[in-house]
């Protein structure tokens, strides 16, 4: 494998896991509100 | 081992490949008419609820077109409109693609069960699963009724957003479901219409490739007017208002007269297929515009 393709790998891998983490922090955020919007409907 | 299959798997996927497989275009009319499902429900749900139970829709729909793709990579490859989608375009592995559309879906279920109930939860799991097994594995390839049956599976987004405010199903969402049951075939055999090169090239036994242009012209029409029925239904049965009875019953007759223009032409090229071109823009503009007209009747006349 190449010099560049360790580079377009690297460049692929931080995309993913930038997304990832903003789709986590994200999902965090819902699962705290749901859990407050359930907990006040009791 | 071909350049392709090199490229496929010495690098992994982009974000972008991820998205393009989910099919955002066709999940805004999914999410569209599931919003409206929740919407008209008679029960009121929570914003947080209410965005979470159409956000796993969407993820539900995105995991059931991310499957179909996993599933007909080798369709796909063959036709124009489609072979530049990440997996016949070589940019994603399959396995990827299967473990997304699993784990997207069994996610989506999940989260639905947890933040609505588990009706609203088990009848989206129920639509991934006909989607996926019952259209994209058993029918497609077998029958040219394959859309007339797999179109159930975009038929339950309303039932999915009433059952997600509601916990139950009821008369409306059921018309609704066979609204879009009914709208399904003369919307995708419209597009076959002038598509059907591609569906032939790539062996999908739709119903223009297997009885013919004159068949299919006549099919159309025959299930608008069923379709148009169960559109108007909701208003002599007293389930919707006068704003849209109305609206159903003009969006029907534009939609019927555009199937009547599609049976009148003869045209066996795509390049004189307008009245087939016209249709197919006008289906989607209806189904939004009946959905949008049921939740301005709700709202406006409660």
């Amino acid at each position: 494998m190449t010099l560049p393709d360790q580079d377009e790998i690297r460049r692929r891998q931080k995309g993913r896991a930038l997304v990832m983490a903003l789709l986590l922090g994200a999902f965090a955020i819902l699962v705290y509100a749901i859990t407050i919007v359930r907990m006040g409907g009791r | 081992m071909t350049s392709t299959t090199f490229q496929t798997h010495a690098l992994p996927a982009e974000w972008r490949d991820f998205l393009a497989l989910t099919k955002p275009r066709v999940m805004s009319l999914v999410v569209f008419t599931g919003l409206c499902g929740l919407l008209v429900a008679p029960t009121h749900l929570h914003p947080v609820l209410g965005f979470t139970a159409i956000l796993c829709i969407a993820l539900g729909a995105g995991a059931a077109a991310a499957l179909n793709q996993w599933y007909e990579a080798d369709i796909d490859a063959k036709m124009t409109r489609t072979a530049s989608r990440p997996l016949p375009a070589g940019r994603m592995a399959r396995e990827a693609a299967l473990q997304f559309g699993v784990g997207l879906g069994t996610f989506s279920v999940l989260l639905m069960g947890v933040a609505t109930n588990w009706f609203a939860a088990a009848v989206l799991g129920a639509s991934i699963l006909f989607y996926v097994f019952v259209y994209t594995i058993w029918l497609k390839r077998r029958t040219p009724h394959n859309i007339v049956i797999g179109g159930a599976a975009g038929a339950f987004p309303p039932l999915i957003g009433w059952a997600a405010a509601t916990g139950a199903a009821d008369t409306l969402p059921l018309l609704l479901f066979a609204l879009i049951f009914l709208w399904t075939p003369p919307h995708f055999w419209a597009l076959s219409l002038f598509v059907r090169s591609d569906y032939a090239k790539a062996g999908v036994p739709m119903l223009p490739v297997v009885a013919g242009l004159r068949t299919t012209r006549i099919q159309i029409l025959l299930y608008a007017l069923p379709m148009a029925a169960a559109a108007v239904a909701p208003w002599p049965l007293g389930l919707a208002g006068a704003i849209y009875g109305t609206a159903a019953a003009a969006l029907s007759l534009v939609f019927l007269a555009l199937a009547a223009h599609v049976l009148a032409n003869r045209a066996t090229e795509p390049a004189a297929m307008a009245p087939e071109k016209r249709l197919f823009a006008f289906s989607i503009l209806y189904l939004f515009a009946i959905f949008g007209a049921l939740v301005v009747d709700r709202w406006l006349l409660p």
